[in-house]
């Protein structure tokens, strides 16, 4: 395995908080931080209440505003929940709860975005892409385990050729994951290096491959070129390649991750979306409007930093956060 | 940086521009639009409805003056507030008392804490100060080998961090050790971490009484949204903090977390990170700030940033030239060759007056490959033809497609864009400049 990594600021993942629970018990917080209905902010707002009030409406759409469902989703679900309660469709709060989930799961509920699938007997390919410190080396690492625990073989493409270290962080979740990781010196093309990484792959019956790419603003032309350039050789050395371009979406990223998913869908055509760090405050509501708008599914969210913290979206959870 | 939101007002402003003097009525439609602007800006919901009320309270029954549309009253007025909810005047490091002073960069993961770190550290080295690096990430897969290798490029020292011990424990080391370094100042790069981990907030918590920060500084993307409050407050609360830096500015959030934090916290923003460089530290004028929110421009902070790196006669001649619409060829390679230093063309537009409601600056946005074309086309005209472009004709174009190796397509395009944007500055300067300098004798 071309170079390891220095080994003194690895296998430090694990928190010393953490460090005596078990997964029994990470779990039931898990849980209890998405299913706390009792206590939750919606529940709390309709408790008592016997009929729709424009005070209601209005704290219900400060629950919409404050988790980033972003003025024009929110002012849909408000018009919507309005126009009912004027056709009198809608009189009980208890009713206007349901239904402003149901329109809510409308928009989350899409279907997978068609994209190339590959050959028998070689690799799948995953592009990872993202502005800069939303999490897309973690997300490999986790993603690569959840492939690694299916008995896959997984090797992992240190794209990310400008930032400091980043290729070194990459080595540190081969290592933790047991995949193979293919690199160049920082600076060098990343093309290049995909195009080595493929190479390796496909002659090494690899079944996933994961590239690393730099985090990139999604306004910076020349860096958005770099990333077609990636996938144009991709699809050089293996036709099809990559299958998937999972773009990774901060939860606590504003309104402006829709311009991202935006400009990077034009730059190559997303497959997926990737929630992290949905274990904070943040709701993520952005994704709403975002799937409303561009139709690409959420696969998974990231929940923490440890190798199991990346899980499926279930836009049943997700709603239900959002009004906990 | 906001674009949008000073788009986004200046089509609100231009419907009540002209209907007569300031009334509720008009108050009450421009609020609605401002509400929503500052909300899709990524204004905290509480923060805009406190803004809006303080604004309704100031603009209702408030007298127009003479000179102004009840819209520019308006605009007078959320800009008065902006720049009063941002902190009025700007705030530098306050490092007071004995050597070694520390600083102690804190945030959520990813908000860009390590490359600030050591774009701080090349800030103050720059300003004669021995700063030293102190990686007190433990936990993030190879954070300390990023600051080893930035503080390589910068020429900055970085302590050795033993991974296996403390936060709090490398942080006292370095400490005692900084003398041995020549150094003066302590940067320490924590580890990123949620506002609600507890264990992880008293870690720094235990790191703050060890050293007796002078700065506490909270790293914060710009496009953070709603959230921002949540984060900023926590952090502040368990430490005090003592300012803010506003990282990935250089991308087209429309910054409304700046607001957020600031109002939430009462710290000020000192810094903001404008890109992956080295050197994209900027200081943050809240007053600036707010014109450019309210797409008044910016000539103040492009002038500085010119001198900074311009020499100071050099930035007095293209600001005139700029006023004075007499921008040449000359200046266009001159400015070419500064690009790198000064930042993109699309900033430096942007710091302009009247830019920003012009929708079609978009279109005009320079792609950064083709500027190397335009370079190669502009090095290979005579200073003649640089300082006049209208004598260059056919057999000129052909000499010069040949020299730079491009097409005459190429030349012909690169001196009708010229044209063109000799003709926005125009329009700049005379819709721009004069308009605004009236609008707020």
């Amino acid at each position: 395995m071309p170079g390891l990594s220095k080994k003194k600021d690895t296998g430090k993942e694990i928190k010393d908080a953490d460090q005596d629970k078990g997964l029994f018990q990470r779990l039931q917080q898990g849980l209890l931080k998405t299913r706390s209905t009792f206590t939750g902010r919606l529940d709390r707002l309709f408790l008592g209440k016997k009929e729709i009030t424009d005070d209601l409406l209005e704290e219900l759409e400060e629950i919409l505003f404050t988790s980033d469902i972003g003025v024009t989703t929110t002012q849909e679900l408000i018009d919507s929940v309005q126009e009912k309660v004027v056709r009198k469709e809608l009189k009980d709060p208890e009713k206007l709860k349901d239904a402003l989930r149901d329109h809510i799961l409308s928009f989350l509920k899409v279907t997978e975005v068609p994209h190339p699938v590959p050959e028998p007997g070689e690799p799948l390919v995953i592009l990872v892409i993202g502005v800069n410190g939303v999490g897309k080396t973690t997300t490999i690492g986790k993603a690569a385990q959840r492939f690694r625990m299916e008995g896959k073989q997984v090797m992992l493409v240190a794209a990310d050729t400008f930032r400091a270290a980043a290729v070194e962080q990459l080595v540190v979740w081969g290592e933790r994951v047991e995949a193979e990781v293919i690199r160049q010196k920082t600076g060098a093309d990343p093309s290049a290096v995909v195009f080595d990484g493929l190479t390796a792959a496909i002659s090494r019956k690899i079944d996933v491959v994961f590239i690393d790419t730099a985090g990139r603003l999604h306004t910076k032309t020349n860096l958005m070129e770099e990333l077609s350039k990636i996938h144009r050789v991709a699809g050089r050395k293996l036709p099809g390649a990559p299958h998937e371009a999972w773009l990774v979406l901060d939860a606590t990223t504003g309104q402006n991750a829709i311009s991202q998913v935006e400009m990077f869908n034009k730059a190559l055509g997303l497959s997926h979306i990737i929630l992290t760090k949905l274990d904070g405050t943040a709701k993520g509501g952005i994704v709403v409007g975002i799937l409303q708008q561009f139709k690409i599914p959420v696969k998974y969210i990231g929940i923490g930093e440890k190798l199991d913290d990346l899980r499926p979206f279930n836009a049943e959870d997700f709603v239900q956060a959002i009004f906990d | 940086m906001f674009e949008s939101l000073t788009e986004k007002l200046n089509s609100t402003f231009k419907k009540i521009t002209g209907r007569g003097r300031l009334s509720e009525t008009n108050v009450r439609d421009a609020l609605k639009e401002v509400r929503l602007a500052l909300l899709e800006a990524d204004v905290n919901y509480k923060v805009v409805k406190k803004l809006v009320e303080d604004i309704r309270e100031r603009a209702v029954g408030q007298e127009v003056l003479q000179s102004l549309t009840p819209g520019q009253q308006i605009i007078k007025i959320v800009n008065e507030e902006l720049i009063r909810l941002m902190g009025g005047a700007k705030k530098g490091l306050e490092l007071l008392g004995r050597t070694p002073h520390s600083l102690m960069l804190v945030g959520l993961q990813g908000s860009g804490k390590t490359t600030t770190a050591a774009k701080l550290a090349r800030c103050l080295l720059k300003q004669g100060r021995k700063p030293y690096l102190i990686p007190a990430d433990v936990y993030r897969p190879a954070a300390i080998d990023q600051l080893e290798k930035l503080g390589a490029q910068i020429d900055v020292p970085v302590y050795p961090t033993d991974p296996a011990l403390k936060p709090e424990e490398i942080c006292l080391d370095a400490l005692s050790k900084a003398g041995g370094e020549g150094a003066d100042l302590l940067l320490i790069d924590t580890a990123g971490r949620l506002h609600i981990d507890e264990a992880l907030m008293a870690e720094l918590v235990r790191i703050k009484k060890e050293i007796r920060p002078g700065e506490i500084l909270l790293v914060a993307d710009a496009m953070t949204g709603q959230d921002a409050v949540n984060v900023a407050k926590n952090f502040n609360d368990s430490l005090d903090i003592t300012g803010v830096i506003l990282s990935k500015m250089e991308g087209d959030a429309r910054g409304g977390a700046a607001l957020s934090i600031k109002a939430v916290t009462g710290k000020p923003i000192k810094f903001i990170g404008v890109g992956e460089k080295m050197d994209a530290l900027e200081p943050f004028y809240p007053d600036r700030m707010a014109s450019q929110i309210l797409g008044m421009g910016d000539v103040l902070s492009l002038v500085e940033k010119a001198q900074a790196e311009f020499d100071e006669k050099e930035a007095r001649k293209l600001e005139k030239k700029l006023k004075k619409n007499e921008f040449d060829l000359e200046d266009f390679q001159s400015q070419l060759r500064q690009m790198k230093k000064l930042g993109s063309l699309e900033q430096i537009l942007g710091m302009l007056p009247g830019t920003g409601q012009m929708k079609n600056l978009k279109q005009l946005k320079p792609d950064e490959k083709e500027l190397i074309k335009v370079e190669a086309i502009i090095n290979s005209m005579t200073r003649e033809e640089r300082k006049n472009y209208k004598i260059i004709n056919g057999s000129r174009r052909q000499r010069i497609a040949r020299g730079s190796g491009n097409r005459v397509q190429d030349v012909n395009r690169l001196l009708k864009n010229f044209t063109q944007t000799k003709k926005m500055m125009e329009h700049i300067s005379k819709r721009g400049f004069a308009n605004m300098e009236s609008f707020f004798r």
